[in-house]
């Protein structure tokens, strides 16, 4: 699997109803350190069928960066069944990213 | 097994991974985040030779770049400790690895004020990266606590972002780069606030603000949307504390030849006892530390 880039239109089918627990990733472009997330996020996407992974831009997504508090970027938040199950703020390794689940 | 082990993909980790992939030796790095370390968090390196205005993130990506076309191998997992041996075992959180050399460039990480509300409030207007979070403070009154390099740095970017910027001293005079702290104090929106501490935050679900207490006991509160800590870094080297010779501030015990206490691990960067902590030395550090350990192999009969 691949990181899917995600938006306002298709958050809730692929993080909310998604049938596998969702790591989020928010960034922007101009975060060097939400950048650098990248290849973390990369490498767990490639090892770990069993998560799905998104991105979402929280200058083209403004809505979604509100409704969930984002102030702090990188900030990953973990969803199962809809809910949120985990936060982390900065940057994470992929063990911290797998806490988060 | 690997010929080299370098744990930490700062400019430190990921030299050392240049110069040990063109003398041929394979290459593991080990990193608890992701590449770069702390230069990620520099807006713009202004040191560096050749490189006038280059970002961190650039800097580091350029450089990680470089590390993964030469062929060395990154994976991002925490090392929690080596078991030394003419082999030596890595174990991170994700398994275990194992070397013939070890070089540690952990680097350091972000003190922090330790404050009541402190690690609570972190994402919710407490910030250890201006260039991180900035942008979420446009237009908004902010303060930077601290007075070396960073905190300096951290202040001029904010000044172009924020409504007003405090910077928080405990000093009448900054420990940073001087041309830095005059272009800080030329700008109209940034307060300077001297011989002064943070003492306490003011909160509610977010920072509301912060109580600052003069040398001469005087207490004042200023209301702040955001507060960035630049207090200075602390070694990472609490892994190998039973394993190798540190300081007793917690550095690594090694001289300008990177080599620690054991024969066959290195260390390089921040993370050891040195001198002057800039990029350029880390980097430094990362060659000596790789043609050592070079020369450690080809002496040790692998």
């Amino acid at each position: 699997m691949k990181v899917i880039e995600v938006t306002a239109e298709n958050f809730e089918a692929e993080v909310l109803r998604s049938d596998k627990p969702v790591i989020a990733d928010f960034y922007a472009d101009w975060c060097g350190p939400c950048r650098m997330m990248r290849p973390v996020l990369d490498q767990l996407a490639a090892e770990r069928e069993d998560i799905k992974i998104v991105s979402v831009n929280v200058d083209d997504e403004e809505d979604l960066a509100v409704n969930y508090g984002i102030s702090s970027i990188p900030c990953l938040i973990a969803f199962k069944g809809g809910r949120e199950t985990g936060r982390n703020i900065g940057l994470a390794g992929k063990d911290a990213v797998l806490n988060l689940i | 097994m690997y010929d080299i082990i370098i744990i930490g993909a700062g400019p430190a980790g990921m030299t050392a991974a240049i110069y040990a992939r063109r003398a041929e030796k394979s290459v593991l790095v080990l990193e608890a985040r992701s590449y770069g370390g702390q230069i990620v968090s520099t807006p713009e390196i202004e040191n560096y030779p050749a490189a006038p205005h280059i970002s961190g993130f650039d800097f580091a990506t350029k450089v990680y770049e470089q590390a993964v076309e030469l062929g060395a191998e990154f994976r991002f997992e925490r090392v929690t400790g080596i078991t030394d041996g003419s082999v030596k075992t890595v174990t991170t959180s994700g398994g275990s690895y194992e070397g013939r050399a070890v070089i540690i460039a952990t680097g350091s990480e972000c003190r922090r004020l330790g404050l009541p509300g402190e690690d609570k409030l972190a994402g919710r207007g407490i910030s250890y990266c201006a260039t991180c979070d900035g942008g979420f403070f446009r237009k908004k009154d902010v303060a930077v606590v601290g007075g070396g390099n960073t905190a300096l740095e951290d202040a001029l970017y904010l000044s172009g972002l924020a409504r007003t910027v405090y910077v928080i001293h405990r000093r009448d005079s900054f420990r940073g780069d001087g041309a830095t702290a005059a272009r800080l104090r030329s700008k109209d929106n940034v307060k300077l606030v001297l011989n002064s501490r943070v003492t306490a935050l003011e909160y509610g679900d977010r920072l509301t603000g912060i109580e600052v207490t003069d040398n001469d006991g005087g207490v004042s509160s200023i209301p702040l949307d955001g507060l960035f800590i630049a207090v200075g870094r602390t070694p990472e080297n609490a892994p190998f504390a039973g394993l190798i010779e540190l300081d007793g501030a917690g550095y690594v015990s090694a001289s300008e030849n990177c080599r620690t206490s054991v024969p066959g691990i290195f260390a390089a960067g921040d993370n050891r006892t040195k001198e002057v902590r800039q990029l350029v030395t880390a980097a430094a550090d990362g060659a000596v530390a790789a043609g050592e350990a070079i020369k450690y192999l080809e002496g040790s009969g692998f």
